[in-house]
């Protein structure tokens, strides 16, 4: 992972920089966050979903919940304000900036056998997320057993009243950004989506900038 | 005064086993052939299982591959949430995730899986008589239901979906981070273009939905109210199971369902991993 060696966003501006990161296209990062710092996403080059799970540092039983969180705010989307919610209900992070809309925690990651699913056989070998969730995950470990619902953020993921659902066209664009405060230490884990099969990452996969700041 | 019943052994023995032939009306029916209320033309070879779980209780079940599920709503305000686990390796287990997006459609009826994480299905829907489920919001917790009931735990008036799952996943060997978001059955909600769920609530009484078990399950069934139940006291009723196998000279048992081509997928995937295995 390179350093990063540009500005930050202005949601951050005058805070101390903890680390600055740039997550390579198709990769996995991840960091440890402690309570009251802050993590800024920044999506270089638009529209590059960022798949993410976030666990309780001291127990990683307690992790995020897409349900939990969705029935916490009772909406299917996270947006600016969303607090992102444990399978034990406890906050584990809040999204207190977002320069876009709103992203997805209904879509999942993707994986090789969900690839053979939506796309074929042909695309069982392509790289995925579920592989750098697992690849990164190893480091705290973390197994196929604590990959759970996840946060797709940058994704677009719209549905219909017919139930029909689906990732789309994507609504980020170059230098945008989010910024999460961490409500308790955490450990984030994130796949910088590799999907090539579908417009998640408008079909070209690039680096996302990962800054933890605090006070 | 005279000596009470249960102060010797031989008493206390003779006490538990009088006891044997109460019914209740949640309870397993053990043998399955001894209970009522199967579907017509279902043979008592075929029988495996029949339990009713109350609302606020759970059960864990280990079911074959080709078993048929009925859950029935038998008054209109069960909530089946459901967690289900290949039997053979429990690493791979329900994704709901997978389940929508693969499917490309966020409510459950006939012709739908429940998929793994590993491109497999686990269960597919066969018939569908409620129409109100969700695989949105998820179960409860138990500081949510203490907040709104009172009480969240397993054993109290109001009992956490969770903490039901939390006991049902360890009568499989399973612990808490092993269960998975969950899909439940017979309470509906739909999506606003806004994001917002809406709930449609039940189907009423008798509601029932037909599953097929893809491959060996550990299906865990909690029956809790819904997170997002509307009303502020908890109500959740029992759930009715029959589980049976089809045989050859029963095909009449189960309707045939079309299947979507990421779903024709999934099974031809199952297929093939099962044949592997030697299962």
């Amino acid at each position: 992972m390179a350093k990063a060696k540009t500005n930050v966003p202005a949601a951050i501006a005058g805070q101390k920089i903890v680390s600055d990161e740039v997550a390579a296209s198709r990769g996995p990062w991840s960091g440890i966050v402690r309570a009251g710092q802050l993590l800024t996403i920044v999506d270089l080059e638009g529209n590059q979903a960022v798949d993410c799970i976030i666990y309780d540092a001291h127990d990683t039983a307690i992790r995020y919940s897409a349900p939990t969180t969705i029935a916490g705010q009772n909406n299917v989307f996270l947006t600016q304000g969303s607090a992102l919610l444990a399978n034990t209900g406890v906050p584990l992070m809040t999204i207190v900036e977002s320069d876009v809309e709103r992203h997805d925690t209904v879509g999942g990651a993707c994986s090789k056998e969900s690839n053979s699913l939506r796309y074929g056989q042909h695309t069982v070998h392509q790289h995925a997320c579920v592989e750098n969730f697992l690849i990164e995950g190893a480091k705290y470990g973390l197994g196929k057993r604590d990959l759970v619902s996840n946060i797709n953020f940058y994704m677009n993921v719209p549905v219909e009243s017919n139930g029909m659902l689906g990732i789309v066209d994507g609504i980020s664009a170059p230098g945008l950004s989010l910024t999460l405060q961490a409500e308790r230490d955490v450990i984030v884990l994130v796949s910088n989506c590799p999907q090539i099969n579908n417009p998640c990452n408008g079909f070209n996969p690039t680096e996302v900038r990962m800054i933890i700041t605090e006070n | 005064m005279s000596e009470s019943t249960t102060s010797s052994t031989e008493g206390a023995r003779l006490h538990a086993r009088e006891q044997v032939h109460n019914r209740v009306e949640t309870m397993p029916i053990i043998p399955a052939s001894a209970a009522f209320d199967w579907p017509p033309g279902v043979y008592d070879h075929q029988k495996l299982w029949a339990e009713t779980v109350d609302g606020g209780n759970y059960t864990t079940l280990f079911v074959k591959r080709g078993a048929i599920i009925e859950l029935t709503d038998v008054y209109g305000d069960a909530c089946a949430h459901l967690a289900l686990y290949n039997a053979t390796q429990t690493d791979e287990r329900l994704n709901v995730a997978d389940t929508v997006k693969v499917q490309w459609q966020a409510y459950l009826g006939p012709g739908q899986l429940l998929l793994s994480d590993r491109g497999r299905a686990l269960a597919s829907i066969l018939l569908d008589t409620s129409g109100k489920h969700d695989t949105f919001a998820g179960m409860s917790h138990k500081e949510q239901n203490e907040a709104k009931y009172g009480d969240g735990d397993a054993f109290g008036p109001s009992p956490a979906g969770r903490e039901l799952m939390i006991l049902a996943a360890a009568k499989a060997g399973l612990e808490p981070r092993d269960i998975p978001p969950t899909v439940s059955l017979f309470k509906g909600f739909y999506v606003q273009p806004n994001g917002g769920l809406v709930s449609t609530g039940s189907a009423g009484a008798y509601a029932s939905v037909w599953l097929r078990a893809e491959m060996p399950l550990i299906l865990l069934i909690a029956n809790a109210a819904h997170p997002l139940d509307i009303r502020n006291e908890y109500v959740c009723t029992p759930l009715k199971l029959r589980i049976w196998e089809p045989t050859p000279d029963s095909h009449h048992n189960f309707p045939a369902v079309p299947f979507d081509v990421e779903a024709e997928r999934a099974l031809a995937n199952t297929r093939s991993y099962l044949a592997l295995k030697g299962i």
